[in-house]
């Protein structure tokens, strides 16, 4: 009986040791939802700027234009990203899980690969004038950049990648309503999917 | 049961042995540091216990420089991960079978 919980205790910390060394655990899900609702927040600003017909898709955009819209996209990225980077690491000193470590190092360099292709792929996009697929090329790359990081941290990832990828899809086949899809797959999901997170991991 | 207690190792039933272990087998390497606060456990008890796994032939050590400050590495052999994955099926029999 004794030599019973013992195995049983091996056993689930070979699991945990297995899990803390090769993953990256300490994202978090709050910051999910606060990049939500910058890109929310952002979107609400695209639409007021832009000319829209019918409620959801444009007839024609300015140079000008372009240059806010993309200006907006930077500044959402950016709020996004920092906040993230900072409540990440609040979560990894509170479960003493090396910000900068292995794990990290790992889980970045995977989701950058397709990232930095997405980001380079767009700008080309911009600069050929092919603007109708550039917003769904970055709910695609996002969503592939997602699915190959969740090797290296929550599994869950791996389902919000899908759907982005699903999104990105769907937003290319019915161009013109880039911005109602962006709105959803960077608001929206990643609300939804920080809840979860927060409820599941966090509370 | 005899047969099952068989492939319990002796060499894996320390904590700091398994949590080495563990570690190694699902990273290509894993430096000394990294062990150290993965398993929260001294120099000395973390080194004693290396050696260990060492003389048995189920780890290797590399050593190297970064930023010529000297980085030791260590990973699992393929005969140190056979042995582990047998003593993890022991272990799940055990449970399992009682």
């Amino acid at each position: 009986m004794e030599d019973h919980k013992k195995y049983l205790d091996d056993l689930s910390d070979i699991k945990n040791i297995m899990e803390r060394s090769s993953r990256f655990l300490s994202l978090s899900g709050l910051s999910g939802i606060i990049v939500g609702i910058y890109a929310l927040i952002g979107a609400g600003v695209a639409y007021r700027l832009l000319d829209y017909e019918n409620g959801f898709t444009v007839r024609y955009i300015t140079l000008e234009q372009i240059k806010s819209l993309i200006l907006i996209a930077i500044t959402v990225l950016v709020a996004s990203l920092l906040t993230s980077i900072f409540l990440t690491y609040r979560k990894a000193k509170k479960h003493k899980q090396q910000v900068f470590g292995s794990q990290a190092k790992r889980l970045l360099i995977n989701m950058l690969i397709p990232l930095v292709t997405g980001a380079a792929f767009v700008l080309i996009l911009i600069e050929r004038r092919e603007l109708l697929l550039a917003a769904p090329a970055t709910l695609i790359f996002y969503g592939l950049a997602l699915v190959n990081a969740s090797k290296y941290t929550l599994h869950d990832i791996r389902y919000l990648g899908l759907l982005e990828i699903a999104l990105g899809l769907l937003a290319s086949y019915f161009v013109g309503y880039g911005l109602f899809f962006w709105s959803i797959g960077f608001g929206l999901l990643h609300i939804i999917y920080g809840l979860v997170m927060y409820l599941k991991y966090e509370r | 049961m005899k047969d099952i207690l068989k492939n319990i190792n002796k060499a894996f039933e320390n904590k700091v042995r398994l949590g080495v272990m563990s570690a190694l087998m699902v990273n290509e390497y894993v430096s000394f540091n990294e062990l150290k606060e993965l398993l929260n456990v001294t120099d000395g008890n973390l080194a004693s216990h290396l050696k260990g796994l060492e003389k048995e032939e189920y780890i290797v050590v590399y050593k190297e420089f970064v930023d010529r400050k000297p980085n030791t590495k260590y990973a699992a052999t393929s005969v140190g991960k056979e042995a582990f994955k047998k003593h993890i099926e022991a272990l799940e029999k055990l449970i399992g079978g009682k």
